[in-house]
């Protein structure tokens, strides 16, 4: 469909439709691109094809009932998805979980925020059109898969935790089985650097594309990855210091400019990668102070959460997490409201897109690594 | 490039005024002027601003060098129709001062009407549409507020406690017969 803006020919505008299935659309989304030639004037992202009315099916489950719904959140993050709304109702509630499963938990969730970043990174690299990296990275994740089907019988939606604890306990074979996944994986790690992350295409194609200034990140409320790579040096697990991160030692990265400019695509896919060797500093930590005892606290049998509510976040591995959760004095939240990342990285596209090439489009929502099932809900 | 990003900010350095619930509930009351009801909790505080000054406290939150609440993590909206009220809820956070605000308004359920945040945070524009989208609030100055999870012809708000589901959206029907495991209705 062309429309003609004015009367001369030669400068119209077309209207494109990219999506809703579209190779390179993440999920179920539409974008309407208003193109002149190569240069979009803008692209307007048109979301909700996979909206399931989470937040409705919360008000008619009880407490504990709800929580394989959070898993459909997102299915690359079930674990962080569990964390911070098992971390709402025990706020709620006033329970602590014993110090074994705050572990199990932060074992757990670091491992999902690699392979959440695997699958990113390997979708960066394929929408950019090289599909090798994204085969690695996938069989790195199958691994993970397997070890999350022996921790809890899942491989994506894994319903791990409970309110007060967690689900399973793990044992020496799979502590192993992590070590030996960890010693393996840091050299694929060395691996995908020097495939993929200073190939001189790929750079090209990320670097100086769709800057995103600290002031825009801000303000348009980006968090995690996306939120870092434009020089914004915040972190959840660091600076609110929830579960037992206090007492681990980690490092987070930065965008720091080193091939284009502070908040470019490529800083938003360096920053994760830099992210992927955090973890394995994390877990390695884990496996050394892993303490023993009990992995659920005790919790009634029927949840009656007082008249209270709360919002309770987490650092996912698309940033901060969060929920809101009014209880009423019943056995059933009165309301839940999910904050999501890929909601607001969502949000941002129509204004940084002004400007960019059609083809940069697509690096744009790779590198804002925005999943659909978690802006629609 | 017409954008240029800032250098690096330090935020974990910088020194951090962390005010207790009750110090910040007379910052409000006095940059603003006005008596405002609070609620200390059982968890997490929260300040009932009167509608009309609903932007003013934004504006105000957000520039005051003390508070600076530059991120709003969510805006959302939660029926009450026993009291025949939408609360409007913004979820803040101060990552200079490291400290978290929430603050409230009281709308009519009938005439759900109340000032856009656009102005004051990006953010707010697509936390609104989902809030006009799911609950029927109108955001006046919202520079897009059209439904956005749900379609254009949608008829209701879900999540309005007295919604009722329709039984069919365009000749799709939205429930299923309940089959036993014969496939035999029940």
């Amino acid at each position: 469909m062309i429309e003609p803006t004015d009367n001369n020919p030669q400068r119209s505008e077309l209207v494109l439709n990219m999506g809703p299935h579209h190779p390179s659309t993440h999920g179920v989304l539409r974008f309407v691109v208003y193109t002149d030639g190569e240069i979009m004037r803008r692209a307007q992202p048109d979301i909700g094809y996979l909206h399931r009315g989470i937040e409705k099916i919360a008000e008619n489950k009880t407490y504990p009932g709800y929580m394989p719904f959070t898993d459909r959140i997102n299915y690359l993050e079930a674990m962080f998805c569990n964390q911070a709304y098992a971390i709402a109702i025990e706020k709620i509630l006033g329970i602590t979980p014993p110090e074994r499963a705050e572990f199990l938990r932060v074992i757990a969730c670091e491992l999902n925020r690699i392979a959440s970043h695997q699958v990113t990174l390997g979708c960066i690299a394929m929408d950019l059109g090289a599909f090798t990296p994204f085969v690695y990275l996938l069989r790195e994740r199958e691994k993970i898969n397997d070890m999350m089907e022996a921790l809890c019988g899942n491989r994506l939606t894994h319903n791990y935790m409970r309110i007060g604890g967690v689900s399973a306990d793990l044992d020496d074979t799979w502590l192993g089985n992590l070590e030996g996944f960890l010693d393996h994986f840091e050299l694929i790690l060395e691996e995908f650097t020097s495939l993929i992350v200073y190939n001189e295409i790929l750079v090209k194609r990320l670097a100086d594309v769709a800057v995103i200034c600290a002031a825009d990140a801000v303000g348009y409320g980006l968090v995690g990855p996306n939120l870092r790579a434009s020089g914004v040096n915040w972190d959840c697990r660091r600076d609110l210091g929830y579960s037992v991160y206090p007492q681990l030692e980690f490092d987070v990265p930065l965008g720091r400019g080193e091939r284009g400019t502070v908040g470019d695509c490529f800083e938003r896919f360096v920053v994760r990668v830099e992210e992927m060797k955090q973890s394995c500093r994390i877990l390695r930590q884990c496996l050394r102070k892993l303490p023993d005892g009990e992995i659920q606290a005790k919790v009634p049998k029927m949840i009656k959460a007082p008249k209270a509510e709360v919002y309770s976040c987490v650092e996912g591995a698309r940033g901060e997490l969060g929920v809101y959760v009014v209880a009423d004095g019943t056995t059933k939240p009165y309301r839940v409201k999910w904050r999501t990342g890929s909601f607001s990285a969502m949000s941002i596209v129509e204004a940084i897109s002004r400007g960019l090439m059609i083809a940069d489009l697509v690096a744009v929502i790779a590198t804002l690594d925005v999943i659909a099932p978690e802006t629609d809900r | 490039m017409e954008r240029h990003a800032e250098p690096i900010r330090s935020l974990v350095e910088t020194a951090r005024l962390n005010m207790n619930p009750d110090q910040l509930h007379k910052r409000l009351q006095e940059g603003l002027g006005i008596e405002i009801e609070w609620s200390e909790g059982p968890v997490d505080p929260f300040y009932l601003i009167p509608s009309d000054f609903w932007v003013k406290a934004g504006l105000f939150v957000r520039d005051a060098t003390d508070l600076s609440f530059e991120f709003l993590r969510s805006l959302c909206g939660v029926d009450y129709p026993d009291e025949k009220s939408i609360l409007v809820v913004a979820h803040l956070f101060s990552y200079q001062h490291k400290m978290p605000l929430v603050l409230k308004t009281k709308i009519d359920r009938d005439q759900p009407k109340i000032e856009s945040l656009a102005s004051v945070w990006p953010a707010a524009c697509w936390h609104e549409r989902e809030t006009y989208d799911l609950l029927g609030v109108v955001f006046t100055g919202n520079p897009d507020l059209r439904r956005i999870l749900l379609p254009e012809d949608w008829v209701g708000h879900p999540l309005r406690k007295d919604y009722q589901p329709p039984n069919q959206y365009h000749g799709i029907p939205t429930t299923r017969p309940v089959v036993d495991c014969d496939g035999e209705q029940l």
